[in-house]
């Protein structure tokens, strides 16, 4: 299967479908339990399931009326990359300290001399 | 190589640890001086902290507010410190404001020697499972829209290393 690598980072750019992958990667969850922790209305959810759905993050089976959604293994994938994106953020922040370190360090040995 | 180690534990911490070259006094100060706090801690490249708020002491509070020339908006975080053990120990609670305030993130955070250096380990509490998830996945690293602008190039990069997606 193809995955469309446009739709699935144009479905990842909202924060709240970011949310419910990562909610997903918990485990599978129907309509009504991840509109809950999101103060959303059920069709409001439904409609980013659609997106990420379409976008081939996430995947249905069914289960007499309930319809549970799980991610799919390039929603796994979507999601490594986004935490991925996030150490980079952080390891950024911390090698930016490691120069103010040297410098703190520099001006002690300045003073002390 | 990376040194940054990046990890959840249980249901409701994430833990980041991270060696420097420097001892834990100057680590410590790196933390708590709001002079040095805006020189390091602002996330993807372009974005200042114009407002840096630290009050290091029990109770004390801190604010810290981004901006970027060019995204318009920005956002800020707030929190106030619990228990300070200089040059070993910080506990504090934090939420980040987008603009709406996301749950409490209580973060203790150590500075324990390790051969001439300090390693730096971050433990922090969410209140649930589902508020760490979406934590992670939106609230953590204010500024990870930003990462949007460069989004492009990475996926140029993508491209060229896995077949290509077929346009219907």
């Amino acid at each position: 299967m193809q995955v469309d690598l446009n739709s699935s980072f144009a479905a990842l750019a909202d924060p709240t479908r970011r949310a419910i992958l990562a909610r997903l990667a918990l485990g599978e969850a129907t309509v009504m339990e991840l509109a809950k922790p999101f103060e959303m209305s059920q069709p409001a959810i439904s409609q980013h399931l659609k997106v990420l759905e379409d976008a081939g993050l996430i995947v249905q089976r069914v289960d007499g009326t309930r319809r549970p959604r799980r991610l799919a293994n390039a929603g796994l994938e979507a999601m490594d990359q986004w935490l991925g994106m996030l150490r980079k953020a952080l390891e950024k922040n911390y090698d930016r300290l490691d120069g103010v370190l040297a410098e703190m360090q520099s001006e002690e040995k300045r003073k002390t001399r | 190589m990376s040194k940054l180690i990046l990890k959840t534990e249980g249901d409701t911490h994430v833990v980041v640890t991270r060696h420097f070259d420097a001892p834990p006094e100057a680590v410590y100060r790196a933390h708590t001086d709001p002079k040095l706090i805006q020189k390091w801690c602002l996330g993807p490249e372009g974005w200042t902290m114009p407002v840096c708020i630290n009050e290091a002491r029990p109770g004390g509070k801190i604010r810290y507010e981004w901006a970027h020339p060019k995204q318009g908006g920005g956002f800020y975080l707030t929190g106030e410190f619990i228990e300070l053990k200089p040059y070993s120990k910080i506990v504090h609670v934090e939420r980040m404001h987008l603009p709406d305030p996301t749950p409490d993130n209580q973060i203790e955070t150590t500075f324990v020697p390790e051969g001439s250096g300090t390693l730096m380990t971050m433990r922090m509490t969410l209140p649930d499972e589902k508020t760490r998830a979406a934590m992670l996945a939106t609230g953590m690293e204010r500024g990870m829209e930003a990462s949007y602008v460069r989004l492009d190039n990475i996926m140029l990069g993508l491209e060229q290393s896995v077949p290509r997606a077929v346009n219907q």
